[in-house]
């Protein structure tokens, strides 16, 4: 049984994040001090008098860092049509015990997010939400990859990309289509980068490990020969591309050589692609199916190199989640994915910071200022008056990653059991106090 | 034994196999005794559960299990409450909470015999699951190898066909490798899986070059039912570059031991001039499969070599 401790505080007048260590991604700063929000809004930064008031909810944050609240650009909240697995509410929780304060949904729900009504739905169903969550819309009706969503009248709803999401977008010349269209509304478009047909059902990283396993081979070219169309197309039109959980060495240098000819191309790597390879699937464990798959150790190399010299803009958690029924059964027919926004700060933090030399800083930048400028969202979250979304962490803490660390509606996660460095503390966000 | 279950033999213990193979010939005596059946595995129960169609290795664990004593169901998947929505898990705990010592399984997903020893408690046998392993071929298969040479190590042997989608191609490798013999795989270059080499395989796409060196060949049919696409243009084709034919067998002057696990396609990769000739050793392997699948159950099921010994007199 899972159960959840994560305490929430809601409406405070006052809250006093104390003698914390700030990094402010925007400005690229960082100072020892408190942060005073007042009413969900940033009252005071730094070195300030505090305020005489009896209502206080002071948080003592000595050794802490006090940062920008997470913003992740792929989760699968599930709502509508499978709430059995997760909904707004629930991925919220999640999302907030994670440090993250505003996430972008895919649109892969029951019905796809492909019309403006439904854009809407999620817009008015996530307003009770505590924190922002954005609609990403589907690029093509049913997700079919053949005609154009209504793309101007979704972003007018609130949609702030758009994807297929898990179904990647096969017709060369729709995805020509959907980058030029898209170029008038200034959003990416986000393409699950497989070609299906080199795919070919294949479930895990094909190497020595489907090899030994007897499953189904999903070599590395699928996936860098769709991101080198992709990239094409992004060049040849001038449009925003979104490169989703980029997987292979092979898609990376491909990334880095064509970013030099339009800076409106960004990429994104999921924690579970940097901190596992192909050989802990081994033992069949079917948590760690996920599309696309988990690759060798060199591909997990190159990812960490391309977070490390920018190739890599951001990190995203693709949190996925399944029924238990999903994953416990065998390989072959088991769902792909897994949840993935609890445990990203000490994935993350452990694989870049304490095994690969990253600063914190920057690990923080790919969570926070990098997503943010994708898709344009306000990143001077410390200026006063702004509403407050903050995240307290200790980026030093070791901890074991479990159950009761998971606020979803599911807990397909490979990272049960696994020991993590760093752990977010207190999430604040739509005045609404999160500690974990 | 080592080993509780038999899942594969990638880095089962040496000794494990050798103690299944020594016992397994002392199995091979009693099939040729006029009464072909021991108490050993008396008030032992066994199931049998077969997800994907099998007649040789169904009927031979039968058979096995018959001429020990145990006690056998027997579960398909066709006639199976599988089909009323009923899951893996759920049918097989139902079987296991009647108090079973030891499941057989076959099943086309690879990996399903290690997932349902998450779960039982029961000796777990895999009679093969999709295309990772079949590890009492490979049993079997190294016996007859051992009847026919009288040693393993240092033997070579080729493997032949479709190698991508074979269990029997990948626990023979590993179960001979293992054992110390030499293992050279060959077919066309798309039905061999990527990194083979790493496993301690040759490869070669030259039938003739494998012919030339190896002591006893393996050969494979060509799975087309595990294909999502056809990968062989055609059969004629196929039978030009990798088929085992009597001519070509004639070019070589060394005469050359001929194995294959069943089912043939005759004429496909494998000539009936070859397949019933006396270099064929096809039909020792299948009553070799009923010793070796005996002393597979028996070693794994709590039983000694003394013990058997005694159960004889």
């Amino acid at each position: 049984m899972k159960w959840n401790k994560m305490n929430i505080k809601k409406y405070i007048n006052h809250i006093l994040f104390k003698n914390g260590r700030i990094i402010d991604p925007f400005n690229q700063k960082s100072f020892k001090g408190s942060i005073w929000v007042k009413d969900g809004r940033i009252a005071g930064v730094g070195d300030f008098e505090i305020p005489k008031v009896d209502d206080i909810f002071i948080i003592d944050c000595t050794n802490k860092i006090i940062t920008h609240g997470f913003c992740d650009l792929h989760a699968h909240f599930r709502e509508p049509g499978e709430d059995d697995k997760e909904d707004l509410g629930s991925g919220s929780r999640s999302a907030l015990a994670g440090g993250f304060t505003r996430v972008c949904v895919m649109p892969n729900t029951k019905p796809p997010i492909d019309s403006p009504e439904l854009v809407d739905f999620i817009i008015q169903t996530a307003k009770q939400s505590p924190i922002h969550i954005h609609p990403i819309g589907a690029v093509t009706k049913k997700q079919e990859g053949k005609l154009l969503t209504e793309m101007s009248l979704m972003h007018q709803k609130g949609a702030v990309a758009f994807s297929d999401d898990g179904l990647p977008i096969q017709n060369g010349g729709v995805m020509r289509t959907a980058l030029e269209y898209s170029k008038f509304l200034n959003v990416p478009v986000i393409n699950h980068a497989e070609d299906v047909c080199i795919r070919a059902n294949g479930l895990v990283n094909e190497g020595l490990v489907s090899t030994h396993l007897g499953l189904k081979g999903n070599p590395d070219v699928a996936e860098s020969i769709m991101v080198q169309r992709d990239l094409e197309l992004a060049v040849y039109t001038g449009a925003t591309l979104h490169v989703p959980h980029v997987t292979s060495k092979r898609a990376i240098d491909h990334i880095k050589r064509m970013k030099s000819q339009n800076n409106k191309i960004t990429a994104e790597v999921t924690p579970h692609h940097l901190f596992f390879n192909d050989l802990n699937l081994m033992g069949y464990d079917t948590n760690m199916k996920v599309a696309p798959p988990i690759r060798a150790e060199e591909d997990r190399i190159a990812l960490i190199s391309g977070v490390k010299d920018g190739t890599i803009d951001c990190i995203a958690t693709d949190h996925a989640p399944h029924r238990l029924e999903e994953k416990e059964t065998t390989f072959d027919i088991a769902s792909c994915g897994m949840i993935g926004l609890e445990s990203c700060f000490g994935a993350v933090n452990k694989v870049l910071c304490v095994d690969n030399n990253v600063k914190v800083e920057q690990v923080i930048d790919s969570l926070t200022l990098n997503p943010r400028k994708i898709m344009d969202f306000n990143g001077d979250l410390f200026s006063l008056g702004a509403e407050a979304e903050i995240t307290v962490l200790d980026d030093k803490q070791e901890w074991e990653f479990s159950l009761k660390d998971i606020e979803s509606k599911s807990v397909n996660s490979p990272f049960i059991g696994k020991l993590l460095t760093g752990k977010v503390l207190h999430t604040i966000s739509k005045n609404v106090l999160a500690s974990i | 034994m080592k080993q509780k279950h038999l899942l594969f033999l990638k880095e089962y213990p040496k000794e494990d196999i050798e103690f299944i193979l020594d016992t397994a010939f002392k199995f091979r005596e009693v099939l040729d005794r006029p009464i072909k059946k021991v108490p050993s595995l008396q008030g032992v129960t066994i199931v049998n559960l077969f997800f994907e169609n099998s007649t040789r290795t169904r009927i031979s664990f039968e058979l096995a299990q018959k001429r020990l004593s145990a006690d056998t169901v027997n579960f398909s998947a066709s006639s199976s409450s599988l089909k009323k929505g009923e899951s893996f898990k759920d049918t097989v705990q139902n079987i296991m909470s009647m108090k079973i010592d030891a499941v057989v399984m076959r099943h086309p997903a690879p990996g399903a015999p290690k997932h349902l020893t998450e779960f039982i408690d029961a000796v777990v046998v895999n009679a093969g699951d999709g295309a990772h392993e079949h590890p009492t071929q490979a049993i079997l298969d190294m016996m007859s190898l051992k009847e026919k040479f009288g040693y393993l190590a240092g033997l070579k042997v080729g493997i032949v066909g479709d190698i991508l989608h074979s269990r029997v191609a990948r626990s023979n490798m590993d179960g001979l490798i293992q054992m110390g013999a030499e293992v050279t795989v060959c077919g066309p270059p798309n039905l061999i899986p990527i990194n083979i080499k790493d496993l301690g395989a040759d490869v070669t796409f030259d039938l003739d070059e494998i012919i030339e060196w190896a002591d006893a060949l393996n050969i494979l049919r060509i799975q087309k039912e595990r294909m999502g696409q056809p990968l062989i243009p055609s059969i004629r084709e196929y039978r030009s570059s990798f088929g085992i034919t009597v001519e070509r067998l004639k070019n070589h002057k060394k005469e050359i031991t001929i194995m294959h696990p069943g089912p043939m396609n005759r004429g496909v990769e494998i000539d009936s001039g070859v397949a019933d000739s006396d270099q064929a050793i096809i039909l020792d392997q299948v009553l070799n499969g009923v010793a070796s699948r005996m002393s597979i159950l028996y070693c794994l099921c709590g039983g000694h070599s003394d013990e058997m010994e005694q159960n004889e007199h």
